[in-house]
């Protein structure tokens, strides 16, 4: 009796998966059309980088990322990097800390502030910067008087990759420090611990993983930007070149394998990003499905 | 009854940075913009934002962005639906890589596309001799779009084609209707309000784009210059007046698009309610 119930269910469910599915025929065809859009887009791409860096050798590989102006150029984005990414973070901690745990007017304005970068194209944002601090403006000039050179110069290139990655770990906190809500501060308050003290043990740990996701989208934005610092950069050779604007250089030099090398290392930190991005909605996938589970 | 006060400390501090920060970085710019802007004259602004040059590159960004977003759109379709519905090998390598294009750097992928798109390259050994040209075209732009583009579509449809009520598809094939016809008439537009969401964020996303196109498209004027490029080009003349022209126009139909999609968010969530 039971066998015939589960063989009359077993029936049930593979009608209803074919009802979802629909042919074989559709199916396959339709996996077909994605598998080679994916394929020609995305892996053909990734792959390419990779074949044409080591074309020529694992001897040329080295030899071109050991080049001065390669060396140079991952200095230089590491500098921006290292100063543009942390200010993100301490304004992304302090814009969602303001906007979630308050009651304000002007937030949604605030918001759309915040937002902004998003929707402004880079080469925009580099005009702009150029306007405000550049030799034909008058703030421009006053500081050339002071000796300080913003524009054509590292000052520059930090605050153009600051506004474009701004939007990206106040982003990321916002909604989750809004979920989160203020029971568990208000508690910590309550029994004695300080403002900083209540940050630092229960507002952080409970953003840790958003907090995460935030700075590495950041940082991978930060040190792939292009159109922003290329306008600002100046691009004196050994000075002002970043990582991507140096593959810029070695493509116009027709030195197509210097070019690929050092692409290859952005391509490199692209797949990481990918990596621990998908590991971190894993696991936060894991943890909804385990909280779903009875207790005891 | 006084209202309860807000135990938590640092609104001043807090608030006030972001407002500083925010006003530091992005307000003083786009202020140096506004007020070097209202400083043309309207006829010069007239004469950089419509002349041959700046028509063209205007015509180029909208068009291949919207063929672009296009593309997007009817390829984003099909793989969300693959990539939810169907279980097959490698599904979730792939479900993985759709984010390549947020994470990889433009420039890296401009390269990478013209090179696989040259008549040297994996791709334009084949496309080249039969007459598809990749690289220093208009098809250049459309292909450095389709690729920049390509998460949108597809990351919006996802969780809506998670959350579609399979009963409703038994119904429809109950009823007789075809799985083509269920498709169209009840799964299709169920979607729609998320496809344009999507569409227009692929769309303004391409707009701007810059760093990728550069690679590919060869930059030449009348043919495949691109909004930003021109703008570049303008600023390397120590032409402030022509770049800020353009850039305005560009900034504002920006901001529409902004203002559009939020809307159609919105829209599509009633619309799902």
């Amino acid at each position: 009796m039971g066998g015939v119930i589960t063989t009359h269910q077993a029936k049930q469910r593979s009608a209803k998966r074919r009802l979802i599915e629909g042919s074989p025929v559709m199916k396959w065809l339709l996996i077909a059309i994605s598998v080679i859009f994916l394929g020609t887009f995305l892996l053909l791409p990734l792959v390419n980088v990779f074949a044409q860096a080591l074309s020529k050798g694992i001897r040329a590989y080295f030899q071109s990322l050991t080049l001065p102006e390669s060396v140079s150029s991952i200095k230089m984005t590491l500098i921006i990097v290292g100063i543009s990414v942390p200010l993100n973070v301490i304004f992304g901690i302090s814009a969602a800390w303001a906007i979630t745990k308050f009651k304000f007017p002007g937030k949604t304005l605030l918001l759309t502030f915040i937002d902004l970068p998003f929707s402004i194209s880079p080469v925009v944002v580099g005009l702009m910067y150029v306007l405000l601090y550049g030799l034909q403006g008058q703030l421009g000039q006053w500081l050339d008087g002071k000796d300080i050179q913003i524009i054509f110069n590292v000052p520059g290139m930090v605050l153009v990759t600051i506004f474009v990655t701004l939007p990206f770990v106040a982003r990321e906190l916002i909604p989750i420090m809004q979920s989160v809500g203020v029971e568990q501060e208000h508690a910590a308050l309550t029994l004695g611990a300080s403002g900083w003290q209540t940050f630092w043990h229960v507002t952080l740990p409970s953003v840790k993983w958003g907090l995460l996701y935030g700075v590495i989208l950041c940082n991978a934005r930060a040190m792939g930007e292009f159109g922003a610092v290329s306008v600002v950069s100046g691009h004196i050779t050994g000075r002002t070149d970043t990582m991507p604007l140096m593959v810029e250089k070695f493509y116009n030099d027709f030195n197509s394998v210097a070019a690929f090398s050092l692409s290859s290392l952005l391509a490199l930190l692209a797949l990481i990003t990918l990596i621990v991005k998908t590991w971190l909605e894993w696991r936060e996938f894991r943890d909804k499905t385990e909280t779903k589970k009875p207790i005891g | 009854m006084s209202k309860r006060r807000n135990p938590l400390p640092g609104f001043g501090l807090s608030l006030g940075y972001t407002v500083m920060y925010l006003s530091v970085i992005v307000l003083l710019p786009l202020c140096a913009l506004i007020i070097k802007a209202s400083g043309l004259t309207l006829e010069e602004f007239w004469r950089w934002t419509t002349n041959d040059r700046a028509l063209s590159a205007y015509k180029l960004t909208f068009g291949a962005s919207f063929v672009a977003a296009l593309l997007n759109s009817f390829f984003g379709i099909t793989t969300a639906w693959v990539l939810v519905r169907y279980e097959f090998f490698g599904r979730r390598l792939l479900d993985a890589l759709v984010d390549f294009p947020f994470a990889l750097p433009t420039a890296v992928a401009g390269l990478t596309l013209a090179e696989l798109f040259s008549p040297n390259g994996w791709l334009g050994k084949f496309l080249v001799p039969i007459g598809v040209q990749g690289v220093f075209s208009q098809l250049g732009v459309v292909i450095a779009l389709t690729f920049v583009g390509m998460p949108f579509v597809i990351r919006s449809l996802q969780p809506v084609i998670e959350s579609l009520d399979v009963e409703i598809e038994e119904a429809a094939a109950i009823l007789g209707a075809s799985r083509t016809r269920t498709f169209i008439f009840v799964i299709f537009p169920m979607l729609f309000p998320t496809i344009i969401t999507g569409f227009a964020l692929a769309f303004a996303r391409a707009i701007g784009e810059y760093g990728s196109i550069v690679f590919i498209s060869g930059n030449i004027p009348y043919k495949t210059e691109i909004a930003p490029v021109l703008i570049v080009m303008r600023l390397e003349e120590y032409n402030y007046a022509g770049a800020t022209a353009i850039a305005v126009v560009l900034l504002i139909i920006s901001f529409l698009m902004l203002a559009l999609i939020n809307w159609l968010q919105s829209w599509s969530q009633k619309f799902m309610e």
